[in-house]
């Protein structure tokens, strides 16, 4: 099952230029649904094999196991749970989630609808009297950033500091040897550093006092499991801050960008708020936030669609891809908010499904509706948008929209 | 309904009566109308409530986190039924095509789907079990009644029989603080569904938390006080014990007696059926309107060299519920077979337990990944060198690998190593308790000689 032409398919989908839109390039690499690089890399683009692959004990998420080193993950002290196997990532994560959902904390989502609600309101109000908007500065940034500090207890004002170290953190998540230049990678990994020591200075603050938000609550845990180091504190928080603000800005704007796409879809949401719940699973699927596991590692020799991935090789899944798989999905390429079989790749699958899944949708699910509601017919000024950098948290850098 | 016209006649405007209107019935109603039957349905129910979920009553419920009453099911969708509730089916007419309910009132239908499940099996001696203070668990009004005697605090709670329910329920009365002690026939809890190994394991559970757990040994007499309530137990070892709640928890009995006489393969063991949930003759031929589905309904499953199993899961009365209402109103090559591999959860000490397989379709165990001193590990089952079930505590996750080597027939055991490598990786043997614990007796005898005269006639059942 191993080709040649494929690396070319990879290459094209990383570079720049098909942003806007790799799903073409997805179907082309699913005619191999496991496919050998040049490199030794494998890149998996079909679903079966895909959660195959996720629900496989022998994948490893610790690069540890790779057998050669990850640039991008150079600079990584203590690495978060996302970066870890069993029993070390369930210790770690059944930790983290003790605070945020159930059994230990089943209400927290749910508790947070009012000022969830209260903060998209605000934010749709200074809209008035602009005839453009950007969707993403204007809105599907803040929104989620202000959602994420509350919870950790990182200080809103301090966002212009972090956006900066989070920007480059992101940005070198894909660094590629071949074609990146070193600063790339250098510039995250001083910003992983940067972040870190911020995290930590602010957790010093927090052990003995009483409080409510994530890092109070870690630094004071006296759960079953005991208390996380002030390391594995930093690398939660690390972690959560990055994937609660990188990700629900992307689903957002994804969002208000598939609606403008569709209009039919968009007047049922606005005359049927009741329909944002399957909309945003199907936009899950559709236009996933997070479109790339970049790496994960084979622990031991692992068989997927007859082909043998030996030891040590990196892994890379193409989550987008398998969400659009025809094998899987009837008409997938069609946005489809009735679909009623939507088991779709966007959270992923397996032990390391999104932490923060059910405050994403939630955050989604809201500001999809209120601006649905409220905005006067909305129109796209240029379609497609320009995109980020990132082929892994893909999505539109703007998104203006004209309105009134 | 042999012709494509009959099919579309019957669809538009036909009759399917559904008997049991629990979770099977319900979802089968529903898929019946999402396949575009618009004729007329019946919903026929021996309890007065609407459809209700059962898993929480030996749960939550007992917690007292959730009240029975908010167990109602959710409705997936309007299935412009008239519902019949409140009165049993007493008998099922071939001849004539209809339901008789024990009122006398006679309900026609052109096909039928039985889902009368289970019910709990009783103390075996009916003036004990009528005492104040014993229990059985398998209603919303049985969950309720148990709720209100554990919220009174008694001083010690007696579980016979440690299966799923007899050690949810105990896991319950750790958690509300409560000295429970529970007797078990077999040597370990869990041990006729999960065998040895898994056994031990919940052994240990049950006893870290406080249990007063006695195996091997069987309880023969509950007495009562002057006043007819509870308050103790006589053990065939000649111990006692002081307790002033039993619950009975000695598995179920099918809800087939209304069948007897009816001519179909309906006994103690269920209804036997084919893949596509079409009930079967007593002599083993297939009909063509009558269905089952859910836990009375015992299906051959391909997997396991086309055993009949029938299974009370909550998932499988799901999907057979979609496969028998799918082809109620399908021609012969539309109809789904039944395939789905079994799947439960129990919830119990704080563990969350789960298993996809057959795990008594085996003939050996491995801890396959994870750590079995702490409690979080996947154990796979294998027969004769292939994989055929797996059992998770706190790693459910991971089920799906093994439903997938399951369904490819994967060598046993499955290869190793895994980043969460068990201490002990060899397989045991499976060890489920013998023959004597499980027997159920012959259910019918063979008459004739000439293959036109062979007949089967069903053995009237006694229950103990």
């Amino acid at each position: 099952m191993t080709t040649t032409e494929t690396p070319d398919t990879l290459s094209r989908i990383l570079d720049y230029s098909s942003r806007a839109d790799p799903y073409p390039l997805y179907a082309e690499l699913r005619e191999t649904p496991v496919a050998r690089q040049e490199d030794g890399n494998y890149v998996v683009s079909t679903y079966r094999e895909i959660t195959d692959l996720l629900h496989n004990p022998h994948l490893s998420s610790d690069v540890r196991n790779l057998s050669h080193p990850l640039e991008a993950a150079e600079g990584q002290t203590t690495p978060a749970f996302i970066n870890l196997d069993p029993p070390e990532h369930d210790r770690l994560r059944r930790m983290a989630m003790r605070h945020f959902g159930p059994p230990h904390t089943p209400g927290l989502v749910t508790g947070m609808e009012g000022d969830l609600t209260a903060t998209v309101g605000a934010l749709i109000d200074g809209f008035a009297g602009k005839e453009q908007i950007d969707i993403v500065d204007d809105f599907a940034y803040p929104f989620p950033v202000a959602v994420i500090c509350h919870l950790l207890g990182v200080p809103r004002e301090d966002e212009p500091r972090f956006h900066v170290w989070v920007d480059a953190i992101v940005n070198s998540i894909d660094y590629n040897p071949r074609i990146d230049p070193k600063e790339k990678l250098e510039n995250g990994v001083q910003a992983r550093k940067d972040l870190q020591q911020y995290l930590g200075g602010l957790l010093e603050q927090r052990h003995g006092r009483p409080g409510d938000d994530l890092l109070t609550r870690l630094a004071n845990d006296d759960g079953p499991d005991g208390r996380m180091t002030d390391d594995e504190i930093v690398a939660t928080a690390h972690l959560l801050l990055i994937a609660g603000h990188e990700t629900t800005v992307n689903l957002i704007t994804n969002g208000m960008l598939t609606l403008l796409r569709h209009p039919q879809v968009l007047g049922r949401l606005r005359d049927d708020p009741g329909l944002v719940v399957p909309l945003v699973e199907e936009l899950l699927r559709y236009e996933p936030p997070v479109h790339i596991i970049p790496w994960r590692a084979a622990y031991s020799d692992i068989t997927v669609a007859d082909t043998v991935i030996p030891k040590g090789s990196r892994i890379i899944l193409m989550l987008a891809s398998g969400s659009r798989d025809p094998k899987r999905f009837h008409d997938p390429d069609r946005f489809d908010p009735d679909r009623r079989d939507i088991q779709h790749l966007g959270f992923g699958s397996g032990i390391h499904l999104c932490f923060g899944g059910p405050l994403a949708r939630r955050e989604t699910q809201i500001a999809l509706t209120e601006l649905v509601r409220r905005l006067d017919r909305p129109r796209l000024v240029a379609d497609p948008p320009p995109y980020r950098r990132s082929p892994v948290l893909r999505g539109p850098i703007h998104l203006h929209v004209e309105q009134g | 309904m042999t012709s494509a016209d009959n099919l579309r006649a019957f669809k538009r405007a036909g009759r399917i009566v559904v008997v049991g209107a629990s979770l099977a019935g319900l979802r089968a109603a529903e898929a019946l109308r999402d396949e575009g039957f618009t004729g007329s349905l019946t919903m026929i129910g021996d309890e007065s409530a609407e459809p209700y979920d059962r898993p929480p009553l030996s749960k939550q419920v007992l917690t007292g986190w959730v009240s029975a009453g908010n167990t109602t099911l959710p409705r997936r969708r309007d299935i412009d039924a008239e519902w019949l509730l409140g009165v049993p089916a007493s008998g099922l007419d071939l001849a004539a095509n209809h339901v008789r309910l024990a009122d006398g009132r006679e309900v026609p239908f052109d096909r039928v789907l039985i889902s009368t499940g289970v019910r709990a099996r009783p103390w075996f001696v009916e003036s004990e079990a009528a005492l104040d203070g014993v229990f059985v668990v398998r209603t919303r009004e049985h969950a309720e009644s148990l709720q209100r005697a554990l919220a009174a605090g008694p001083s010690r709670v007696l579980v016979i029989g440690a299966g799923f329910t007899g050690s949810e329920i105990a896991s319950v009365c750790r958690e509300r603080d409560i000295p429970v002690t529970v007797a078990e026939l077999a040597p370990a809890p869990l041990v006729g569904a999960l065998g040895a190994m898994i056994g031990e394991v919940a052994a240990n559970m049950q006893r870290a938390h406080g249990v007063d757990l006695r195996c091997g040994v069987k309880v023969t007499r509950l007495e009562g006080d002057a006043q007819g309530h509870f308050r103790r137990a006589h053990f065939d070892d000649g111990s006692t014990i002081d307790a002033d709640v039993a619950v009975v928890a000695l598995g179920g009995i099918r809800n087939t007696e209304w069948l007897r006489g009816s001519g179909l393969a309906a006994g103690p063991w269920g209804i036997a059926c084919d893949t596509g949930c079409r009930a079967l003759t007593l002599d083993g031929l297939i009909t063509d309107d009558i269905f089952a589905a859910g836990d009375v309904a015992r299906c051959p499953n391909p997997v396991y060299e086309y055993r009949l199993i029938s299974l009370e899961h909550w998932a499988n009365a799901v999907e057979q519920a979609g496969v028998a209402a799918h082809n109620m109103v399908s021609g012969q090559a539309e109809r789904w077979p039944h395939l789905s591999l079994p799947v439960f959860w129990s919830i119990q000490f704080g563990v969350n337990i789960k298993s996809v397989g057959v795990p008594t379709f085996a003939d050996e165990v491995v801890v396959a990944q994870g750590s079995v001193s702490d409690r979080r590990f996947v154990a796979a089952y294998g027969y004769r060198g292939r994989v055929t079930a797996a059992v998770s505590f706190d790693n459910a996750k991971w089920l799906d690998h093994y439903r997938q080597l399951i369904e490819t027939a994967a060598p046993f055991p499955p290869p190793s190593p895994t980043p969460d490598q068990p201490v002990d990786t060899k397989p045991v043997p499976v060890d489920f308790p013998g023959p004597d614990l499980l027997a159920q007796g012959a259910t019918v005898v063979v008459t004739g000689n000439d293959p036109g005269e062979r007949r089967v006639t069903a053995v009237q059942q006694h229950h103990r």
